[in-house]
């Protein structure tokens, strides 16, 4: 079986803040990380190589810094990565990148693709299902669980707001998976060793040939006309209090509304 | 570019014969936009098997007209049956808008509809409203949070139509009376490929009674402050009444279920009262509960960034506050 992996880098936003004075964003030292959805769907893929034998590629878009990261896949068990990079690609949005990764994905063979649900830069949620459908493929999003892949039918978990639903589909389809759902395991020290003396593969537009009205910011429907920071809203009052005052405090806050009917 | 599409179409997302709050949402939200757009309705999709007696509700809910698929195929939500349905209503109809409430379903449906038509699409949108100062007529301008909720960005769709978006559900109201428009019902016949591509082998309610953390009251919210005692968290929120809930610091680390998640990635609150402990104050984490009536932050590092938001910040070790606060709620309540 050949499974093909959607993995993004991005900064990491848990440790971003927003420059009090100036309103700006601070990148600034922000480490740059796997995104933690596509982690997950690289851990899935990995626990289906170690149960049937999978070949495992992953696709990574973007600038030629995500290749450690990349380095990083293989040494946790990864086949081949291959970063698709090329100034042409720069600036697309969802259905650019998703004509991009389409058009990477036609060169090799697969029985399933699995991408993380949303990155968490972006926060679309938009390339897994865009992809799939470039591709011509179904697609099952927000996948907690993979119960069974065999003789070309997959099951899996299926997560809704307040219910889940247990899925069957044929191979070849594109699923996509959220964080917290597995544990991504630590790259094999032989393998990493390995691994960051082997050059990544890459794929530029040369590779790909698509016309500039598919990809890249000319391509894009979408345009970003503005951005600006969030503004605080609290009143930012803060006091240091003993532990019991801390507790009548806020009781006393919270004693109208739960009198009131509770939750 | 002159387009020559017109009318704010809105997916109308049920349930067991029930509409989906984001959904009328979004119906009373486009109500609004259109009175900037003349000559532009408010038109409802309603997709389902046997859904004509919910039109009613759509209509109240805003839309000048409902356009009713209904079909076996419908029956419960495919994402291969449903994009044909709504593809082909947006062929026949050719509408300048289509919204869609940023549920599970919402953000399934609406890339591969656009896609499938080659259009543009926005996500998961906190703020919409025309572009008053553009030469097309309905052109939208529609705001996302991005980089966890730490920037804004306004996103527009210049080229193509229909422009696409997802709204998240909860940031607007839904009418207070219904609408009175013309009601007008039309009835689309749509070709379904044969067979299921995805085919449902059990339907799994939720094993523990499902949180709505949306429609919480009181939440009481633990981060990685609280990492070593989330149980305490659970605890004290079962005995005052509260909501639980965590930031994405305790759900990554399997702490806190999913389900639990207040921010940018998990569920946007709006509770009358929320009290943040040990929780840093990201703004992934932030964007998703600033704007609850009263925001109650105990944490020990004074620096916090959770202090910024908070209405009420109070430097104090939450291991050590929330064993007291039963006791102190019933003085309170004795009072």
């Amino acid at each position: 079986m050949n499974i093909i992996v959607l993995v993004k880098q991005v900064p990491d936003t848990t440790e971003m803040s927003v420059d009090k004075e100036t309103g700006t964003l601070l990148r600034a030292g922000v480490p740059a990380i796997c995104n933690p959805d596509d982690l997950a769907a690289v851990e899935e893929a990995l626990k289906l190589k170690d149960q049937l034998g999978a070949h495992v590629r992953v696709l990574c878009m973007g600038p030629r810094q995500a290749e450690p990261m990349l380095m990083e896949l293989r040494g946790m068990g990864a086949d081949e990565v291959t970063l698709i990079s090329d100034r042409a690609f720069a600036g697309s949005d969802t259905w650019a990148t998703s004509n991009t990764l389409a058009a990477a994905i036609s060169l090799y063979p697969y029985d399933l693709i699995i991408a993380g649900r949303q990155a968490i830069d972006g926060d679309t949620a938009q390339v897994g299902p865009q992809t799939a459908e470039k591709l011509g493929l179904p697609q099952i999003t927000l996948v907690t669980q993979i119960l069974s892949c065999q003789e070309g039918v997959i099951r899996v978990i299926k997560e809704y707001e307040d219910y889940s639903e247990e899925l069957e589909a044929d191979l070849p389809l594109l699923i996509t998976c959220v964080a917290g759902n597995n544990t991504p395991r630590h790259g094999r020290v032989d393998w990493m060793w390995e691994s960051f003396v082997t050059p990544v593969d890459t794929l530029n537009n040369q590779n790909l040939k698509l016309d500039a009205r598919h990809t890249g910011l000319s391509g894009s429907p979408t345009l970003v006309k503005k951005t600006f920071p969030r503004t605080l809203t609290g009143s930012q009052e803060v006091k240091a209090v003993a532990p019991a005052e801390a507790a009548e405090i806020i009781a006393a806050y919270l004693a109208p509304y739960l009198q009131k009917g509770g939750k | 570019m002159a387009f020559d599409t017109k009318d704010i179409f809105v997916f109308i997302q049920h349930r067991q014969g029930q509409i989906a709050e984001g959904s009328l949402q979004l119906l009373g939200k486009s109500r609004e936009l259109v009175a900037a757009i003349p000559g532009f309705s408010v038109v409802g999709v309603l997709l389902g098997q046997e859904a004509e007696p919910l039109a009613q509700a759509v209509f109240d809910g805003g839309a000048d007209k409902v356009i009713l698929v209904d079909s076996p195929r419908l029956s419960r939500y495919s994402t291969q049956h449903y994009t044909t349905a709504l593809t082909e209503i947006i062929k026949t109809h050719k509408p300048d808008t289509v919204l869609m409430a940023a549920t599970v379903i919402g953000r399934d449906l609406a890339p591969r509809v656009a896609a499938r038509v080659n259009t543009g699409l926005t996500a998961d949108a906190t703020q919409i409203e025309v572009d008053t100062a553009s030469p097309d007529a309905g052109m939208l301008l529609v705001t996302r949070p991005a980089f966890g909720g730490n920037l804004f960005g306004t996103i527009v769709c210049p080229k193509t139509r229909p422009q696409m978006s997802t709204i998240r559900p909860h940031v607007f109201d839904a009418l207070k009376t219904p609408y009175t428009g013309k009601r007008e019902l039309v009835r689309q016949e749509v070709a379904f490929e044969a067979g299921d591509q995805v085919r449902l082998v059990r339907h799994l309610p939720k094993k523990e009674k499902a949180v709505d953390l949306s429609k919480a009251h009181v939440i009481l919210s633990g981060g990685r402050g609280m990492k070593d005692a989330y149980d305490l968290v659970l605890k004290t929120a079962q005995e005052i009444g509260a909501t639980p809930g965590a930031s994405r610091a305790l759900v990554d680390a399997g702490i806190a279920p999913k389900t639990l998640q207040v921010g940018q990635t998990g569920t946007t609150v709006k509770p009358r009262v929320y009290i943040a402990v040990g929780i840093s104050g990201a703004v992934q984490h932030t964007a998703g509960m600033d704007k609850s009536d009263l925001i109650i932050a105990v944490n020990s590092d004074p620096q916090a960034a959770i202090f910024q938001v908070a209405h009420v910040g109070l430097v104090a070790e939450g291991q050590k506050v929330l064993p007291l606060l039963k006791e102190e709620l019933l003085k309170a309540a004795a009072k």
